[in-house]
């Protein structure tokens, strides 16, 4: 692959999520303010906020380290979009796919936390460390148990590490899902993902009636925008890429019909998004490690070795 | 009118600084977000952070220690960001203006964009304030 294809996919995966990535969170908002019994926001919501905050003056707070504070949004930027146009590259052409994307797409997928992370604690104010340290045992808390509901998929297309093969397995032998352990496994994955994006119950990072946005309280104009719009991409990313594990609904080559079906899949991963969010309250640190480690792992595991029997 | 003037007045983010107030216009603001008013309709959203917010509503007749915190505040918004002084506590101190622990009104200390009256101003009565700020800007641009 020249540079040039290399540019392209990157910035075809880079736009495609961040228009899907809009869309979501305006759904998000929709949904949440019609569960509230209100209108919400127009369609055009978010590229009014992008724009608007891009288009405004950011500010360095006194005693930041100025070059790590104004570079983490890119990095959590760059890694989404990166991961976006590796997952579009292997919907189109499975075959070409090298061997390990999986795993890359894991890694790349922790870095728009770590780039809060550092962001975080670089702006040098307590109320933003304290949700940087959130954030690190959030990801202590659900990397465990979303690694191990990954591998089984992994386990079930014939011990694979390319997200090509397990995608065309699925075409052929049908859906991780459509198995006891893939079932338990996608709803882990599901839980997981909430706390990935963020989302009530898992929001403690950013906590906006506790500590005021927590990482992002220095944030403002077009750094704040970047951080918006990595969190968006990744409600597109994220959810797409369990599609890709666990239903394989992406198979367009065989008929035109499974965009739509993909589409429809991807509305109701964020409807369910949506709606955890807007029926729980938020729950501790110690909470969330106690849920992750002591129930979820374990659920987890045993997913795992059903896979392993062949269920 | 350029995108990003459009878009500044579709998203205008909210923070409400509350300087020794008496908690009325406060709760009429947080009627604004309810499903009777729900200006999200608009873009308006109340956020955490200062350094988020397009506009700062200011409630209370502001005593000696909130003035401090107040011009603090206020500095650390991101430009644009308009003041909106709400209620008659923060237009004109009211009937503290003669108190002991007062010291100058709202407009001495900082910019004030939009003053919107009332002992609580009504939360139509807001949201006529803000469109007419709106207005008024996009006015003085066209010039």
């Amino acid at each position: 692959m020249s540079i040039v294809q290399g540019i392209g996919y990157l910035v075809i995966g880079f736009l495609a999520a961040a228009i899907i990535g809009m869309f979501a969170h305006w759904f998000d908002r929709k949904i949440t303010a019609r569960v509230q019994w209100r209108v919400g926001p127009p369609f055009f919501q978010p590229v009014y906020d992008l724009v608007k905050l891009l288009a405004k003056e950011v500010i360095v707070p006194e005693g930041a380290s100025r070059f790590l504070f104004l570079s983490a949004p890119l990095f959590g930027l760059a890694a989404v979009s990166v991961v976006s146009a590796l997952l579009i590259r292997t919907v189109i052409f499975p075959q070409q796919t090298f061997l390990g994307d999986l795993i890359v797409v894991i890694y790349l997928l922790t870095i728009p936390s770590q780039a809060v992370i550092l962001g975080a604690f670089a702006s040098a104010n307590p109320l933003a460390s304290l949700g940087g340290s959130r954030e690190m045992k959030l990801i202590l808390s659900y990397e465990l148990p979303f690694v191990l509901a990954i591998l089984v998929p992994v386990i079930k297309a014939g011990e694979t590490i390319k997200l090509g093969v397990i995608l065309q397995h699925q075409a052929t032998e049908g859906a991780v899902i459509a198995s006891i352990s893939g079932v338990i496994a996608f709803v882990i994955s599901l839980i997981c993902m909430q706390a990935k994006l963020a989302k009530v119950p898992f929001d403690v990072p950013e906590a906006e009636t506790e500590i005021m946005g927590g990482a992002y309280i220095e944030y403002s104009g077009a750094a704040l925008g970047l951080f918006k719009l990595t969190q968006w991409m990744m409600m597109f990313v994220v959810p797409f890429f369990l599609m890709m594990l666990f239903i394989g609904a992406v198979n367009w080559r065989q008929s035109w019909l499974n965009i739509v079906w993909a589409a429809l899949i991807y509305i109701g991963i964020l409807l369910f998004i949506t709606l955890v969010r807007n029926t729980n309250p938020r729950l501790r640190i110690d909470q969330i490690m106690k849920f992750f480690w002591a129930k979820i792992t374990p659920i987890a595991i045993v997913a795992v070795i059903l896979a392993f029997l062949g269920l | 009118m350029s995108l990003k003037i459009k878009a500044l007045t579709k998203s205008i983010w909210v923070f409400h600084l509350a300087a020794s107030p008496c908690n009325n216009c406060d709760i009429e603001i947080l009627d604004l977000l309810t499903p009777r008013y729900d200006v999200e309709r608009f873009g308006i959203q109340l956020v955490g952070s200062v350094r988020h917010a397009d506009a700062i509503l200011v409630t209370g007749s502001m005593n000696r220690k909130a003035r401090q915190r107040l011009k603090r505040v206020i500095a650390q918004a991101a430009k644009p960001c308009f003041v909106i002084a709400i209620g008659n506590c923060s237009c004109s101190m009211e009937m503290f203006a003669n108190s002991y622990n007062q010291m100058e009104c709202l407009d001495n200390v900082s910019e004030v964009h939009a003053y919107i009256a009332g002992c609580p101003p009504k939360p139509e009565a807001m949201i006529q304030g803000v469109v007419a700020l709106i207005q008024a800007q996009l006015a003085a641009l066209k010039k």
